[in-house]
């Protein structure tokens, strides 16, 4: 009881502070477009941030969920970009995947600049593991290995060759003083939960992937995790962690979830929906969101946040340009 | 026994009016849903996951009408491959080749209410396999890495000349026609669009749902439009006699339901091997034991009994390597997945031990709705049937607007409709060749699973091919394989009846 009177409290506080500022910008019916089917990650996104948006008074009327599937996100960009350009009543789920595939051209024809990114409301970390009966104990062990002999060690992970598990490896890899890229050996599977079990099987000897995808398995002391790419150790169950940058390793990778609104929206629009999304990141109800689903805090709104993407697409591109994915 | 303890525990969380109400409406919609062309069980559970976070049910409600229409699904899918030979979704492919032949002879009430017997039968047994054989199973599906699964798909494609006995070369074509289409999208291995012609819609690949739906669907729809103007084919005219299964199919059956719910089980404890492959290998290997006059693919009744047991089966084995570890064995576990982390509740080792009540919940739920189901399927029967009865001018309209309004709902995409009547196009052609469209639907759904894994395999090994049999599972499935491949050449020739005379292209 307690806490639902607190969750109250804290909506009418957040609809207070919100309703003080003044927007010459009033959104009507607001859309969220989840460049997915039902049930992935963008469609959660959308639901969560869409409800918790009306929950706390934000938006006049329920946010309405548009699942725009195809491409990898590519169809949804290309329809916000080609037929919903001057829409302000619209934003669009995202996640790291986003600018990957935009710094590697997975998107013809497209480019960051043709959307405003809005902000973040959360981040998974990434992780590299190995199994529990493996002699290595820690990351530069790891690392060294490699060097020593490059065939001897095949990551596992969720993602396509050049996908996100694939680069968090390499930006590591790159800390850790390892020259060429293309000698890392990186096995694609469907999702992090196969990419466990291969490694578990004894098929490859190392996991790259997301801290969310490892939970149950590290509970059991089947995977011994080496390290977190955050930037500092996270909070909480997670705190037990080592990061790699405290083993002398300055790697950090996060897959961010956040949202992109259309290029042509005007600038009272835009300040609207990145206060909004603001909002709802510092809510106590968000925060619970956020624990319940794994959720980790990262904070970028704004222009700090553009300057984030613009970063992340010019790392990745210089990236998958080393590895061979783009030419 | 303190397994049976746990189940007990597990009736009493689900035995409860509100989660017996959500089963109905689960197994009911379920039905429905894996019925009509284009939606199969992952629409039907990702369509419904909005509606139980809407309905703000807890965890085991929520997963209790999941799974329901999971199961029901299942079921379902079976019943337009029996009556219109289109397979509801993908699992019900093979129920296809010998039921659609017993509508032809007036037995479609045996088929439906015998193949509603054999889900029931894979599924009631799978979910004990699921109960005793979990901790067990999993260690199991640990062995099978890249290399072991590229000699499974490869075990599947060797028996492929046993489906389409009239032509084998035609079915190799077929195959490797569906080996070209799964090759369209970007290649997971190296990130490079292959066939994609820079149309971005086109980057995932082509959904086999579309794929099915087109050259099934569609093409019968094209078929009828051309013999519209001729004579009319009197779809009334198929008899039905009866509306149950006579005991002594039951019992001629018994074995093959037997057989192919310990196949498709393992299959479905397998992940990235799944229901399809289930009901297929079932089906090809209950042919190899039991079809010793020639009659599978002609309305045997052991031929849809098989696929329908192996289907169901592999979707309660699917539930394993989902619980155990968190990996989906098939799309529909892929959902259900999503929806259990969107519940915050983690799958891996520790799921058991640490929230039994959803587990075991679950698994109540399973056995409830499996049974719901036998129950609402067997005198439903008598209403399926009357599909038949309609004329085909009002059927076949109606066939290619569920076609339609089942595809765009799969992405809301007008391209993949485009796609669709392509595939409808391409499969009445194929079908004016004689050739077979089962072998096309296996190439799209295995190949790229088996690409991918011979890849993975290789990319370990630093291209070394040795890896490819380098365990004692991988040579075991390579010596069914080849045996599989060459027993009915050499076999074939002494004890098949001569009766095709081969169509030389």
């Amino acid at each position: 009881m307690r806490k639902l009177a607190a969750a109250g409290a804290a909506t009418l506080f957040a609809a207070i502070a919100f309703t003080g500022q003044a927007f010459s910008f009033e959104p009507k019916q607001t859309e969220c477009v989840a460049p997915a089917n039902a049930g992935g990650g963008w469609d959660f996104t959308c639901r969560q941030v869409g409800k918790a948006l009306y929950d706390l008074k934000i938006v006049p009327g329920p946010v309405q969920v548009t699942n725009l599937a195809g491409g990898g996100g590519g169809v949804a960009f290309a329809e916000v970009v080609a037929k919903r350009n001057t829409n302000n009543d619209l934003i669009v789920a995202a996640s790291s995947a986003t600018t990957t595939r935009l710094a590697q051209g997975a998107f013809p024809g497209a480019n960051q600049d043709q959307v405003r990114w809005i902000g973040t409301v959360g981040a998974d970390y990434g992780v590299i593991a190995v199994s529990k009966d493996s002699p290595i104990n820690t990351l530069p062990e790891l690392f060294e290995k490699v060097k020593a002999d490059p065939k001897s060690v095949s990551f596992a992970g969720g993602s396509a060759v050049g996908g996100w598990d694939h680069l968090k490896v390499l930006i590591a890899a790159k800390e850790a003083g390892i020259d060429d890229a293309r000698t890392i050996k990186y096995v694609a599977f469907e999702g992090g939960g196969e990419a466990v079990t291969q490694l578990l099987g004894g098929h490859v000897q190392a996991f790259t992937g997301d801290i969310s995808e490892t939970k149950g398995f590290v509970d059991s002391g089947d995977l011994k995790v080496l390290a977190v790419l955050s930037e500092e150790r996270l909070p909480g169950e997670f705190a037990d962690f080592p990061t790699a940058r405290e083993q002398g390793i300055d790697a950090v990778g996060a897959n961010w979830r956040g949202f992109y609104a259309p290029g042509g929206m005007s600038d009272e629009a835009y300040d609207f929906w990145v206060n909004a999304v603001k909002t709802t990141y510092e809510s106590d109800e968000w925060k619970q969101i956020m624990a319940t689903n794994g959720l980790m805090p990262l904070a970028r709104f704004g222009d700090e946040f553009d300057a984030f993407i613009a970063k992340q697409v010019a790392d990745t591109e210089a990236l998958s340009r080393e590895i061979g994915i783009l030419q | 026994m303190d397994v049976l303890a746990s189940l007990a525990d597990g009736f009493a969380v689900a035995l409860t009016w509100q989660n017996l109400g959500l089963a109905l409406i689960g197994c009911f919609l379920g039905t429905i849903i894996g019925a009509l062309p284009g939606l199969g069980p992952s629409n039907g559970v990702a369509i419904l996951i909005p509606l139980a976070f809407t309905l703000g049910l807890p965890a085991t409600p929520a997963l209790i009408l999941l799974t329901s229409v999971y199961y029901g699904a299942m079921y379902g899918g079976r019943i337009s491959s029996i009556l219109l030979n289109i397979p509801g979704d993908e699992p019900a492919l093979m129920t296809t080749l010998d039921g659609y032949p017993m509508t032809q002879q007036g037995k479609a009430g045996e088929a439906l209410a015998l193949s509603g017997i054999a889900s029931f039968v894979g599924a009631f047994f799978a979910t004990w396999g699921l109960v005793f054989l979990a901790p067990q199973l999993v260690k199991v599906a640990l062995l099978f890495g890249p290399a072991e699964y590229f000699a499974l798909f490869t075990l599947a494609f060797a028996t492929l000349g046993g489906i389409a006995a009239r032509n084998q070369a035609k079915a190799v074509i077929a195959a490797a026609l569906g080996l070209g289409i799964a090759m369209v999208g970007v290649d997971h291995q190296t990130g490079v669009p292959r066939l994609t012609f820079g149309e971005i819609h086109l980057y995932e690949g082509i959904h086999f749902l579309i794929a099915i739906v087109g050259l099934f669907a569609i093409s019968e729809v094209l078929l009828f439009l051309e013999h519209a103007k001729g004579e009319a084919p009197e779809a009334s005219a198929t008899k039905l006699n009866r509306i149950t299964a006579p005991l002594s199919m039951l019992k001629k059956t018994a074995g093959a339901m037997g057989r192919s719910t310990i196949v498709g089980f393992i299959a479905g404890v397998l992940p990235g091997a799944g229901a399809s492959l289930g009901s297929f290998v079932s089906y090809t290997m209950e042919k190899r034991i039991s079809d010793k006059d020639g009659t599978f693919g002609k309305g045997d009744p052991r031929g849809v009994a098989a696929p329908e047991a192996g289907n169901n089966a592999a979707a309660g084995g699917a539930l394993v390597p989902m619980l155990a570890l968190g990996v989906p064995g098939s799309g529909t576990t892929a959902v259900l997945l999503a929806m259990l982390m969107a519940l915050n509740i983690t799958p891996g080792p520790l799921l058991f031990t640490q929230q039994p009540d959803v587990v075991w919940g679950l698994i109540a739920a399973l056995f409830i709705g499996n049974i719901m189901l036998l129950l609402l399927n067997v005198p439903m029967v008598g209403i399926f049937v009357r599909v038949l009865q309609v004329p085909t001018k009002y059927l076949m309209p109606a066939v290619a607007m569920i076609a339609f309004v089942g595809i765009y709902g799969l992405s809301g995409s007008t391209f993949d409709l485009l796609v669709m009547i392509g595939f409808g196009v391409g499969g009445y052609v194929l079908r004016k060749l004689d050739v077979p469209l089962v072998p096309v639907i296996l190439g799209i759904l295995l190949g790229n699973e088996m690409e991918k894994n011979m890849r993975r395999a290789l990319t370990i090994s630093d291209g070394e091919y040795s890896i490819l049999w380098g365990s004692p599972i991988a040579i075991t499935i390579w010596v069914l394989a080849i045996v599989g491949f060459v027993a009915p050449v050499l076999i074939g020739r002494f004890l098949r009846p001569k009766k095709d005379v081969t169509v030389s292209p």
